[in-house]
């Protein structure tokens, strides 16, 4: 009975109020509940602010984590599978994979030896576009497939839409195997190891070699 | 039992049950018999409701792909390889669902065309243009997800292509690339993002702003056939509308239906003969990155993005790909805001109808060039394309030397001789008419205009054959070029006109 009073009540068009009392009561009444209204929002607010700290925690996570962190060192091999003067690819699993990434754990890269201790390590990826590079031993160059970028024999930038030269990574001699230090794929972003190289390199060679020699190196 | 007047009387009492609980008959009846206006129920305005069509149908080929597939990026491509070659009709499914989805951005796109020459975009529905933006690109999104799962070599590289774009972004480049990949590498969580992208988020969307724009559709009434002379202003246009389909106005179902059914129709029966005739498309390569030997390529749609990254000089790159796209779709956007109101025909909008025409051209011309790569090096031309034998006959030792030279060191690669090779640098057939022999050592040694210098891979003897065959490619009956300031210095009698780009004819 109060329900179907209520409704006819609030069809009346309004300055018709019947009973004073009643409309004050209900007036009353009403604020109470816009109030309550108001605070159950406010209430539902906060509860999707928690809720919004773990949702964006784990949507975030890959992104916030820093790439380093994914990087260890990879052996390529024993330095005696790399002849002196000769460019070659080598695959490698990446050291942190899961089991849903099947053959995409997988990674290659170029390994050039210098001389003796001396390599530098490319990644194969474009520093353009990340397609992967090929390398041409009778015309010492690395050609890129997608757009045609070129790099010589030392990783700089021959021509093409690349801007710098191939991204270097890290290595090391420990006894008589080659490591690299890797983990993420190489972009303009992550680049191949933490060491920041100059656009265009000047020195390559040696400068590089030395450098990116750690203690590590027995 | 048996009469069939009382049988009609069951059934109207068994809709009578339901439509007194669901109350749809009415709204859904007067909805379809909404008043169209007579020129518009005409076969330029079947598009909207084919690309609805094509939707439904990669919905249900979707639905039944996904009971097959495999979304790990260690199984999917074989369960691609399962779908084509084991599972009854998979093969068919596969291909209704990759050539559906080229017939729906094709169709989403004359639609598109249909209704910015129509002007149908002006006031009042300026919204319902808005959400057809979106809906373009949620289609395109549901594209480029599409390839991905397609987890093949394009699609591995095309990851990796996506991954280098968004790592030019600055300061949040790498972040970014985390949240795009899912992890360090391309791999099993990358293709699970891209899985509940194109499964769950971009269709959900797509569903609710088709549901949103197709309300607009019927609220606002179709838009009426555009008449030169005839001005939208926001004044008086729902009045006039109103007028019009009253006056002039048809029942959307049947009298203006038939032709979107038939057309739809059409369609749908294309997709089924595109996918019996063409079959599948794809899986190429295993996704495995330690195979190079590749040329990744984007699907048809994208081909011309690959384009203008292949000609973009480097250092106009990385602001090109984030602030064109915010132009484009900015512009888009805000077209009905800004042009709202005035002329709708297409021969009272001339720049309108430029524009559309100077884009088409634009991304006609780059997807043509994406389709042949006029810029990509052929890695196997150097060992696959011979040297046309005309060009060796009646040569030195020396200059048959120079030709093996070009063999080995991959210049064909790059240049084409006799109609074969990289298309990169220009062709070789007529290069001494073009270029003396300095300029030719020069170019050679140095690099230089996008070409690599080669001083350090050729030895003084190689790069003096490799001229000199150089030197004997001419063509017919051209004159080799001349160094004319040397002519001067030498007090040569009859000095030639200096040429360098073209050959000197006399
Ligand atoms: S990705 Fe190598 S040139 Fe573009």
């Amino acid at each position: 009975m109060t329900r179907a009073h209520e409704h006819g009540a609030a069809a009346q068009p309004e300055g018709t109020a019947p009973d004073a009392a009643t409309t004050a009561a209900r007036a009353a009444a009403h604020s109470r509940r816009a109030f309550l209204f108001k605070l159950s929002l406010a209430l539902n607010g906060a509860v999707g602010a928690v809720l919004a700290v773990p949702i964006l925690g784990y949507v975030l996570g890959p992104a916030l984590k820093k790439n380093a962190s994914y990087n260890a060192w990879v052996s390529l091999g024993p330095i005696a599978d790399f002849p002196e003067g000769e460019t070659r690819l080598v695959d490698y699993r990446n050291p942190v994979t899961m089991a849903s990434d099947g053959e995409t754990g997988n990674a290659a890269c170029w390994v050039r030896h210098i001389e003796g201790r001396k390599f530098q390590v490319f990644a194969i990826n474009c520093a353009h576009l990340g397609c992967p590079v090929r390398w041409f031993p009778q015309s010492k160059l690395f050609l890129c497939p997608c757009h045609g970028g070129a790099y010589y024999e030392d990783g700089a930038r021959a021509s093409g839409p690349p801007e710098r030269g191939l991204f270097e990574y890290q290595y090391t001699v420990a006894g008589n195997h080659l490591l690299i230090e890797a983990g993420s794929l190489p972009t303009l972003a992550t680049e191949a190891c933490a060491k920041k190289k100059p656009l265009i390199q000047i020195a390559p060679q040696d400068a590089a070699a030395d450098d990116a020699n750690p203690a590590r190196s027995s | 039992m048996d009469n069939p007047n009382q049988r009609k009387r069951h059934a109207l009492k068994v809709f009578e049950w339901f439509d007194s609980r669901l109350g749809l008959a009415r709204p859904l009846t007067e909805a379809a018999q909404h008043p169209t206006p007579e020129r518009s129920a005409s076969w330029w305005y079947v598009f909207g409701s084919a690309a609805t069509v094509l939707l439904v149908l990669q919905v249900i080929t979707g639905i039944l792909l996904a009971l097959v597939y495999t979304p790990s990026a260690g199984e999917a491509w074989s369960s691609l390889q399962f779908l084509n070659h084991d599972v009854t009709l998979g093969w068919f499914l596969r291909a209704m669902h990759g050539w559906g989805s080229d017939f729906m951005i094709a169709i989403v796109l004359i639609h598109l065309v249909q209704v910015f020459l129509f002007g149908a975009y002006k006031f009042p529905r300026e919204l319902t243009w808005i959400i057809g933006v979106f809906l373009l690109l949620l289609t395109l999104g549901m594209a480029f997800t599409g390839q991905v799962l397609r987890f093949d070599q394009d699609a591995y590289w095309g990851l990796g292509i996506g991954a280098s774009i968004v790592s030019r972004f600055p300061l949040i480049g790498g972040p970014l690339v985390g949240l795009m990949l899912g992890g360090p590498i391309i791999g099993g969580p990358t293709l699970a993002r891209f899985f509940a992208l194109h499964v769950f988020v971009i269709p959900g969307i797509l569903l609710v702003l088709v549901g949103l724009h197709v309300w607009m559709v019927l609220r606002l009434g179709i838009n009426e056939w555009p008449m030169p002379g005839r001005i939208v202003s926001k004044a008086s246009y729902a009045h006039e509308y109103h007028e019009e389909t009253a006056k002039n106005g048809i029942p959307f179902v049947p009298d203006a239906a038939w032709k979107d059914a038939v057309f739809a129709a059409a369609i749908l029966l294309s997709v089924m003969a595109c996918a019996l005739l063409l079959g599948p498309i794809g899986p190429t390569g295993q996704p495995d990155p330690t195979i190079i030997q590749t040329a990744p390529k984007p699907d048809f749609a994208f081909l011309w993005i690959y384009a203008v990254l292949a000609y973009l000089p480097p250092s106009l790159e990385t602001p090109f790909i984030f602030i064109a796209p915010i132009v484009v779709i900015g512009g888009m956007l805000l077209l009905p805001l800004v042009a709202g109101e005035g002329e709708k025909h297409w021969s009272r909008r001339p720049v309108a109808v430029l524009m559309l025409a100077v884009i088409a051209v634009t991304l006609g011309t780059f997807t043509r060039l994406g389709t042949y790569t006029p810029w990509s090096p052929i890695m196997e031309a150097w060992s696959a394309d011979t040297i046309p034998t005309r060009y060796l006959q009646d040569r030195s030792p020396l200059e048959r030397e120079g030709a093996l030279v070009l063999q080995n060191k991959q210049c064909r690669n790059c240049h084409a001789l006799g109609g074969a090779g990289g298309m990169r640098g220009p062709a070789l057939d007529n290069i001494a008419a073009r270029m003396t022999e300095d300029q030719m050592i020069r170019q050679v040694l140095q690099g230089g205009g996008n070409m690599p210098a080669y001083g350090n891979a050729l030895n003084p003897a190689e790069t003096r054959a490799l001229v000199s065959f150089l030197m004997t490619l001419r063509g017919k009956n051209l004159q080799p070029a001349v160094d004319s300031s040397r002519q001067l210095t030498t007090g040569s009698p009859e000095p030639l006109p200096a040429e360098q780009g073209g050959a000197a004819t006399r």
